[in-house]
């Protein structure tokens, strides 16, 4: 007896199989971009156009819209690429090493973005671009991290054995990143407290949460297009010796 | 044979084999020396900068000639196929990987730690803080070990692991070199130390615990 419910699991089961996984990506990428569009031009009004200024920020403060999603999806797509890791680790699932390794360039990205952005509210705000303060100093650390995944992938040449070696990588860093994390915060802090996922009320106004929630849905739809994307190309490079993607290339022709 | 006769004979062998081959403990040691010498010719010999510097040099140095170390921790091993030996054998690789890791502190870590309070001298660390930089040493450079083994277990089959190497571990280094300069550096200025000293044996517990398992699966796949 399975706690899953059997169609759930003869889902996940035909999924695993790389051409009906491919096919299947195919169908729901244009779906993902629609609601991507749609949350992100309405998170974009909202947050630019109709959220009142910050009284002490001014206007300045509204990249918020980008920097915290992005850095909010940084953490999230390690701690997904340390799931599918170890789906990967115990399973020797095909599918969940492509999902880890093809997230982790886009994870890196996040991380660019969210550093950048910060760096870029910091020199109105701060007076300054970069301060060793304890976030962004484990951001750029997270940053690290994703290279080092990254670089190690392509280092390995048997592609399977990579994304094993990748796979113990990541649940190592993620076994890391709290520690790494609290040690820095213990280090330095400038960069202010959390504001909307503390114990009680956040101290952000509704009318500034209802955007910065949409973006923050709307990169989450980003990310879900862009690693499909990234990993139907993985995929079609591990099989490319295989019948179905000959036949594939052979109808795309 | 027992497991702890296996995880000696490991020790006794690799402590051996560094004694026959004197270059790799010299090696580091002369990089740590080195390192430390760089910063005064770089930043200028100003006793209080140098003082103010001391425990964040003599740290950094002491992680860079650790990283520098870890290559010797399975190189030989895997050239010669002995570590395909001990992947074979019947005893959990994981314990002798431990083994492996004990040894090769014993080999490079604890000499770092022998000379560094002389290094410190020569940076004018006030006296006070001579013993928590030991202490830190002591229970820093072992988990230095511990985790630099994942990390070479990871890229000890690739022709040029080196650069990779240091982009894997240094990120896991860190956690250490806060708390451990930190340490040092309150010290001196005669602050307790006991809460930065208790989270370095924190971190020495887990790694001792934990580090081994993901370093075998490593071995294991870096071997296949």
């Amino acid at each position: 007896m399975s706690i899953i419910p059997a169609p759930v699991s003869r889902f996940f089961h035909r999924m695993a199989s790389p051409p009906i996984f491919y096919a299947f990506v195919d169908k729901l990428i244009p779906w993902l971009s629609l609601i991507f569009i749609g949350l992100t031009g309405a998170g974009l009004y909202l947050g630019l156009f109709v959220a009142p200024a910050d009284y002490q920020q001014g206007d300045s403060y509204r990249i918020i819209y980008i920097h915290v999603p992005a850095a909010w999806m940084s953490l999230f797509i390690y701690v997904l690429m340390a799931i599918c890791g170890g789906i990967a680790l115990i399973w020797r699932m095909k599918l969940a090493e492509v999902m880890m390794v093809s997230s982790a360039p886009i994870g890196a990205g996040f991380t660019f973005i969210a550093l950048v952005t910060g760096s870029l509210w910091g020199k109105p705000m701060w007076g300054t671009w970069w301060v060793w303060d304890a976030r962004l100093t484990s951001e750029l650390i997270l940053l690290f991290l994703y290279l080092g995944a990254i670089s190690l992938y392509g280092a390995i040449e048997d592609r399977r054995t990579a994304s094993r070696a990748v796979a113990i990588l990541v649940i190592v860093g993620v076994v890391n990143i709290p520690i790494i994390h609290y040690s820095v915060q213990w280090w330095n802090t400038l960069h202010q407290g959390p504001t909307v996922a503390k114990a009680g009320k956040p101290s952000i106004h509704i009318s500034m949460l209802i955007p910065l929630l949409l973006m923050a849905t709307a990169f989450k739809f980003h990310y879900a297009i862009a690693v499909l994307q990234a990993a139907k190309v993985e995929i079609l490079k591990r099989e490319q010796n295989t019948q179905w993607v000959k036949k594939l290339i052979e109808e795309n022709a | 044979m027992s497991l702890i006769k296996a995880f000696v004979a490991i020790i006794r062998r690799d402590l051996i084999l560094a004694v026959r081959r004197r270059a790799e403990i010299v090696n580091p040691l002369f990089f740590f020396i080195l390192v430390v010498t760089l910063f005064p010719l770089g930043i200028g010999a100003q006793a209080t900068l140098l003082q103010a510097m001391a425990p964040g040099v003599i740290w950094v140095s002491a992680l860079l000639a650790a990283m520098l170390s870890l290559d010797s921790l399975f190189r030989s091993d895997f050239d010669d196929g002995s570590l395909e030996q001990m992947l074979l054998s019947p005893y959990p690789v994981a314990v002798l990987v431990l083994g492996k890791v004990v040894a090769h502190w014993l080999v490079t870590g604890l000499p770092l730690i022998l000379i560094a309070p002389l290094l410190a001298v020569f940076l004018g660390l006030p006296d006070a803080a001579m013993g928590t930089l030991v202490k830190t040493l002591v229970l820093g450079t072992p988990v230095l070990s511990l985790i630099g083994a994942i990390g070479v277990a990871l890229t000890v089959g690739l022709r040029r692991g080196g650069m990779i190497l240091s982009l894997l571990v240094l990120p896991l280094y860190i956690p250490v070199l806060i708390f451990a300069s930190n340490a040092v550096d309150m010290a001196a200025m005669g602050l307790p130390v006991s809460a930065q000293i208790n989270i370095l044996m924190a971190i020495l517990c887990l790694a001792l615990v934990l580090a081994p398992l993901p370093a075998a699966a490593a071995l294991k796949m870096s071997v296949n």
